[in-house]
């Protein structure tokens, strides 16, 4: 299961390396999303996968019998999702608002903060 | 004892809501610099308490470590929780003067608290997951402080900053799963007994590295600086100021954490590739900022070389550099903060930061070109200022190693920042003004004025106390050194800590 996940994960960092190279800034998004949940399946994968055993403490009990899977990574990507989505709707928005105004969304046309070409005189 | 950790947190926080809450009204404004005021109050608790114990723990909802969240503070961590609320006091007061009411009412206030809650946190926390999330507490802040007000140049700027740092927020977090794969501890204190244990020795050192390319992009060293300046000249003084001062010194106290912390197996791997990336960052910034001809891009420049500096700290790994990275930490949150209050105000009497468009401030503004001269000064390392110190301690610590090379390239770059300073120097201030006029400080509301002139004249009079006194600064960098290269006491601390 570890091997299949990590398979996936490397995967998605390829198309994403290969989406974040593009110079349109939408691509590049596209491959931080992309990114962003390869992580997410590193953390979860890096806390080893039990198949089929929620962590679950049976009624009565302290804590959980026998081996269960591991919640913390769970935990741990929940937060992580989460802040991915706020990140990315910011961003998004971000995008659309730089599209209006700089009517671009090439990054190589976006030269409004640094100088065009060297124009040090 | 654990609100003593937990209110310099806190406070901002509650700050920010109430601040939103009344971001409409002029008390909006009032609200977030009372909320600062009480952020110094809440820091200075916490440094007496820390220099009273040594190092100070709380376990977050009562769960022990290495399982719950811990809230640590030693030396290193409390005085960055001091500055950094100096610097948001100076900021919130400097703010009055700038931020125009349409920004109020966007919730400026609000952000910056937020922002302020963010780095504390980074600072104070013991729990590398929870780090993460204060990174991002800091950096979505980040993100909307650097593009409120909009315009093309926001924008574009904005989105360079938010797409690198986000890159690196993403690196940092793959470094953190795979440290909790391959130790199954999240706890910083517990991950150094677990690393230094860890069977697979060069998986430890790769992921070593993936932290230090993710903290690298937010310290802003060598290659990995160009968010930089490509972003810090567009926003408000305000926050370019507050970005300059706290921002990327988060990503250096991160990598002098874990750098000194948890990864020190390898040692002569790691540090050496530091020593090459400190150089190379401290000359690129210099040569950098020597090639601009705006008053906040060279400072943006400076900045980048300067954190050279204080990773060269972390890098040399001997007692004095280290307490030289430490001492020049604070000492350059004072004065990087304060050179971009004195371009804010620079530009209201003047007009812009062109320094081709500007010119006779020293005829029409006497003030504050002596309240440039200081920090600028220190900057390049003057003596006494508090620059020179910092810079004499790096210096001394190449010497002892016998590593001539690097003593060479820091006095060098400090050399190259006179230069930078004096070009400031003579076009803003010397050189008539181009348009013929005289730039004057009546040109500036006095409400204006004295609210920007409040907070540079506090962070200058602090460079003057630091340069004078530097006794019980260099003495108490020592101490901060000495448990950053034998965290037994954070480690025993946090671990040992009952709720």
């Amino acid at each position: 299961m570890e091997a299949l996940t990590a398979i996936v994960i490397g995967v998605l960092t390829a198309g994403s390396v290969y989406l974040m190279l593009a110079r349109n800034f939408m691509r590049f998004l596209f491959g931080l999303i992309l990114l962003s949940n390869a992580v997410n399946l590193t953390i979860f994968a890096s806390g080893r996968m039990t198949k089929g055993a929620p962590a679950l403490v049976p009624y009565g009990e302290d804590a959980p019998l026998g081996i269960v899977g591991n919640a913390l990574p769970q935990a741990l990507v929940l937060t992580a999702i989460v802040i991915g989505f706020g990140l990315l709707a910011f961003t998004l928005a971000l995008a659309f608002e730089g599209y209006r105004r700089m009517n671009t969304v090439d990054t190589d046309e976006m030269r409004f903060a640094e100088p065009k070409e060297d124009v040090t005189k | 004892m654990s609100w003593v950790l937990v209110m310099p947190i806190a406070v901002p926080f509650v700050t920010a809501v109430v601040a939103y809450l009344a971001r409409n009204y002029p008390a909006g404004r009032w609200i977030s610099l009372a909320g600062s005021a009480l952020s110094l109050v809440a820091s200075a608790v916490l440094m007496v308490a820390v220099l009273n114990e040594g190092v100070v723990a709380a376990q977050m909802s009562n769960w022990n470590a290495p399982f719950g969240i811990t809230l640590v503070a030693d030396y290193l961590s409390a005085v960055m929780v001091v500055i950094t609320a100096i610097t948001g006091l100076a900021t919130a007061i400097y703010a009055l003067g700038e931020i125009p009411e349409e920004t109020e009412s966007l919730g400026f206030y609000a952000l910056f608290q937020v922002l302020i809650a963010g780095v504390t946190g980074a600072f104070l926390t013991g729990d590398l997951f929870n780090l993460y999330v204060w990174f991002e507490v800091m950096l979505i802040a980040s993100f909307s402080l650097l593009v409120i007000g909009g315009g093309k140049e926001r924008l574009d700027a904005g989105i360079k900053y938010v797409a690198l740092n986000l890159v690196s927020t993403l690196v940092f977090l793959s470094g953190i799963g795979l440290l909790y794969g391959v130790t199954g501890t999240l706890n910083m204190a517990d991950l150094r007994e677990a690393v230094a244990n860890a069977e697979n020795q060069g998986l430890i050192t790769v992921i070593a590295m993936m932290f230090m390319v993710g903290f690298g992009v937010k310290a802003a060293v060598f290659p990995l600086f160009f968010w930089l300046p490509a972003s810090y000249h567009t926003p408000y003084f305000t926050i370019s100021a507050v970005f300059a001062g706290l921002l990327t010194k988060v990503g250096v106290y991160a990598l002098m954490r874990m750098f000194t912390l948890v990864f020190v197996g390898d040692v002569g791997f790691t540090h050496e590739i530091l020593i090459w990336v400190s150089l190379l960052t401290m000359f690129t910034g210099v040569i950098g900022a020597a090639a601009q001809s705006d008053f906040r891009k060279i400072l943006s420049f400076h900045i980048i070389s300067q954190i050279g500096y204080m990773t060269l700290g972390l890098a040399l790994f001997t007692p004095l550099a280290l307490m030289g990275g430490v001492f020049y930490l604070v000492h350059h949150i004072i004065v990087k903060a304060n050179l971009f209050f004195v371009a804010g105000l620079a530009k209201q009497y003047a007009g812009s930061t062109d320094l081709n468009r500007i010119g006779g401030l020293y005829k029409s503004a006497p003030l504050l070109a002596a309240l440039f001269i200081i920090p600028a000064f220190s900057l390049a390392g003057f003596p006494p200022l508090s620059g020179f110190w910092a810079k004499y301690l790096i210096v001394k610590a190449a010497l002892e190693l016998d590593a001539w090379f690097i003593a060479f390239v820091s006095l060098l770059v400090g050399l190259l920042t006179i230069f930078s300073m004096t070009k400031i120097w003579g076009m803003a201030f010397w050189k008539p003004h181009p348009d013929g006029i005289d730039p004057t400080p009546d040109r500036a509301p006095a409400r204006v004025t004295l609210a920007m002139m409040i907070p540079i004249i506090a962070l200058a009079s602090m460079t003057i106390v630091i340069g004078f006194y530097p006794e019980p600064f260099v003495q108490f960098a020592q101490t901060a050194a000495e448990q950053l290269l034998d965290p037994s006491d954070y480690v025993t601390t946090v671990l040992g800590v009952q709720p």
